[in-house]
């Protein structure tokens, strides 16, 4: 393949030649065993999907549980525990991180630095199908004896791996934690290879500072889960060594059922100072790409140049890198030196100043912008409301005197729901909408995507604002029954089936959403190359959806940022970032 | 694709200015650093905190047991022709392991210059040097097994001791022979003669050319860094 010569307009000559991209021969390499990125994220995407109906599923079963105690009494204590684990886990690790990472990640970076693929797509193949197996492995504990892990998603030891505790001594835990280190492995794979393609292998003229803020996003998230995934897998080896060879990491020495077991010396902390090490990064791992995602939607909806886009991409840094020094904020009740909780409050506190700068971009990117209210647009702003809500209650529960009483109540339950559940889902949400024509090459139905929006949005609230006022009322988590107790109120108890009925028809709503996907594949209304009149590089591929290699002849060059809207004396309100500087002035 | 690269390189600034230049560039950010060898450094990087938080483990825990920790000096002491030594083994281990990363680094150094028999002789070696001392590792293992020692207990004091000797040798010596068995790939590869003609991977489809002995190179390097972390804060602390 050639390699174009001289620099053009200013931007310098291609340092690297064209790639030779694997070319495949049947229908099962080019849509099942796929090298393609853009098809691995589809897969990524839609295998988190799945795995996340399970989830939410699971979630329905708990609020029939939580909302209207002894009625259902199929649900018994244990399973309860084990809809708590699982739901938090597939949510958190296998949905979320997979999604934005995996999913969004695979399609969005290749196309958004103007690459052709991902730059080991061998490997990139390799990752999905790691990935799939580590599900599979997930799905495994429901049908093993004594069914999935109930050890709440943090799999705190000693509980975890004691009889107790519902697969405990069974297959759960073990399945738990090896459908985890897959999950690792397969996320180091793919998490490779997009820390590099970003860094490596952009297009001419794609400087670091042009790149979209999505791209932003979910590179930094990558890089802190290559460092922060690590911690999650040696706990789970030790964790696995405990269980199976009965080694003492994280046991101490216990009685159990007037019994001595065999275990000394260990310590469980250790294992709250690894998983938390993991599980904070994790947050941001999951709220990055959020925060990028989310600025492009606000950007191009609003027709307006992103506001601050350095320190947006600074703030995104900072974050990343503040994450890894708060850890042990959800450690306050496991009890700690007071110095290190007035350390660990401090920083959790700072990290409000990079995220209120991001906040405050957001509004003053919309500003006088010209805002189209469309579903991408809707869930947009959602995110921000929602966003700002859950991390108002984060800066009650990042200090000491505040956790402790809260730490252990719905208020907590809350709150993280709040600002990484329904926050980042949103975005999720408003992505889809946003992306889908480019991966389909028709729109998404407008009716039924306000009515999952309105649906969706207010449901939330309605869910999980009460659910603070139970939780400061002192209604605690993680119970399968609270049974009569003099300090709930009978109106706790109303409002939580009142919680649990709006649960169902939240989740129900997402039924439209599902539908609509699937509807629009075929009769949604065509959507042509640039529906939304976007500025940045993957609305410029000449074919939608993009084939393999994405570029056809010619690699895109890119002359200006992604954020050229509504520029004074342009032809259009929008700017291609690949539109040379003559052109554009016409 | 170094060709085009090094002409390039002539013209960047040093230091902090050239730094900045390069992060500020576009393309990319490491200028003549190729895909392979950036994810492996990446790669690397993420390794390295696997480790770390392995070796913290081991300290945490060796703090939090009420018994008193074996020596490892006696536990690691062989008799040899009636005289008693300790850390032999180890030391013998680590010097092996140590002489292989020159091995490697002279492999390397015959493929920049397209040597291609001694290339693929010095990678032998240092492939049957890392399988040395994974059999090496494996004759201590058994020595400690026949002595008494298992991951959840030994004779001598917190069963800590056990667990995290096995856990650790046992991550490390597993990251010893995969790197065995690539080198072995590799070395059939530079044999073969793969990266004169750029021969295509059988799974990636890629050509291959001797920057692969580099990044080989590099991991194998970095598993005998490793190894001397090891070496200094389980057997010598």
């Amino acid at each position: 393949m050639s390699i174009a010569s001289g620099s053009v307009d200013g931007i310098p000559a291609a340092e690297v030649p064209d790639v030779e991209l694997y070319h495949p021969r049947s229908w099962i390499t080019k849509w099942v065993f796929s090298q393609d990125a853009k098809v691995i994220g589809i897969q990524y995407a839609l295998t988190a999907t799945a795995i996340g109906l399970v989830a939410l599923v699971l979630s329905w079963l708990m609020r029939l549980q939580l909302g209207f105690p002894g009625v259902f009494d199929f649900i018994t204590p244990a399973e309860y525990y084990q809809f708590i684990t699982m739901h938090g886990m597939i949510m958190v690790v296998y949905l979320l991180t997979a999604l934005f990472l995996g999913g969004f990640g695979n399609y969005l970076i290749p196309l958004m630095i103007g690459a052709r693929d991902m730059v080991f797509p061998y490997m990139n193949m390799l990752s999905y199908w790691i990935y799939l197996l580590a599900v599979l492995v997930l799905v495994a504990s429901f049908f093993a004896p004594g069914g999935p892990t109930g050890a709440g998603w943090t799999l705190y030891p000693p509980q975890s791996i004691l009889s107790g505790t519902p697969g405990g001594q069974d297959w759960g835990i073990i399945l738990m934690l090896l459908s985890l280190m897959l999950f690792i492995i397969g996320f180091t794979m793919g998490g490779l290879n997009y820390v590099v393609t970003v860094l490596q292998a952009r297009a001419r003229g794609m400087t670091m500072m042009r790149m979209p803020l999505t791209v932003w996003g979910i590179f930094t998230a990558t890089v802190m889960a290559l460092l922060a995934f690590p911690a999650l897998f040696v706990s789970a080896v030790m964790m696995l060594l405990d269980r199976l060879l009965g080694t003492s990491f994280f046991m101490p020495a216990l009685v159990e059922m007037g019994q001595r077991l065999n275990h000394e010396g260990g310590s469980p902390l250790l294992f709250q100072h690894l998983f938390w090490f993991f599980g904070h990064p994790e947050v941001y791992i999951v709220a990055l790409p959020a925060f990028g995602i989310v600025s492009d939607l606000i950007s191009v909806h609003a027709r307006r140049n992103i506001f601050g886009y350095r320190m947006m991409v600074w703030a995104i840094i900072i974050i990343g890198a503040l994450s890894f020094i708060v850890w042990a904020h959800h450690m306050y009740v496991s009890g700690m030196n007071p110095y290190f909780g007035f350390f660990f409050a401090t920083t959790t506190l700072i990290i409000a100043v990079p995220t209120a700068i991001k906040v405050y971009n957001w509004l003053l990117t919309l500003w006088r912008g010209d805002i189209h209210l469309t579903v991408p647009m809707l869930f947009a702003l959602a995110f921000i409301v929602t966003f700002v809500n859950g991390g108002l209650t984060g800066l009650f529960l990042g200090n000491v005197v505040v956790d402790v009483p809260l730490s252990d109540t719905m208020f907590v339950v809350a709150h993280f729901h709040m600002v990484m559940g329904v926050a980042p889902i949103f975005v999720i949400f408003g992505a889809i909408y946003h992306w889908y024509p480019k991966i389909t090459g028709r729109m998404l139905n407008e009716v039924m995507g306000r009515i999952h929006f309105w649906v969706s949005f207010l449901g939330a609230y309605l869910i999980f604002f009460p659910m603070h006022y139970i939780g400061l009322l002192g209604v605690p988590r993680r119970y399968h029954e609270i049974g009569e107790t003099a300090f709930v109120p009978a109106s706790a108890h109303t409002l939580n089936a009142f919680i649990s009925v709006m649960a169902l028809i939240v989740g129900a709503a997402q039924i439209v959403f599902l539908f609509n996907l699937a509807w629009s594949i075929r009769r949604g209304r065509s959507a042509g190359d640039n529906p939304w009149n976007a500025a940045s590089l993957e609305w410029q591929t000449p074919q939608t959806p993009p084939p393999h290699g994405n570029w056809g002849q010619d690699l895109p060059v890119v002359y200006r940022w992604a954020y050229d809207y509504s520029v004074p004396g342009a032809a259009q309100d929008f700017i291609p970032q690949n539109q040379p500087p003559a052109k554009a002035a016409e | 694709m170094e060709g085009i690269a090094q002409t390039q390189a002539a013209q960047r600034p040093g230091g902090m200015e050239g730094f900045v230049a390069d992060w500020s560039s576009d393309q990319r950010a490491f200028k003549n650093v190729s895909w392979g060898k950036a994810m492996m450094w990446i790669f690397l990087l993420s390794d390295t905190f696997v480790f770390g938080c392995f070796l913290l483990s081991y300290m945490t825990v060796r703090m939090s047991t009420r018994v008193p920790w074996p020596n490892p000096s006696e536990v690691f002491a062989l008799e040899i022709f009636g005289t008693h030594m300790p850390l032999i083994l180890i030391a013998i281990m680590t010097f092996v392991l140590i002489t292989s990363s020159g091995t490697m680094a002279m492999a390397v150094n015959c493929g920049y210059r397209r040597d291609r028999g001694r290339t693929a002789i010095l990678l032998v070696v240092t492939a049957l040097l890392g399988a040395t001392f994974v059999g090496m590792q494996a004759f201590e293992w058994t020595k400690l097994i026949h002595e008494g020692v298992r991951p959840w207990g030994n004779p001598w004091g917190a069963e800590q001791f056990g667990s995290a000797f096995f856990m650790i040798t046992g991550f490390h010596g597993t990251h010893v022979t995969i790197g065995v068995i690539f080198l072995l790939i590799v070395a059939r590869k530079v044999w073969r003669g793969d990266y004169d003609d750029g021969r295509p991977g059988f799974f990636t489809s890629r050509g291959g050319r001797y920057e692969i002995v580099e990044i080989t190179g590099l991991y194998w390097h970095f598993v005998d860094l490793v190894w001397v972390f090891i070496f200094a804060l389980f057997y010598l602390w």
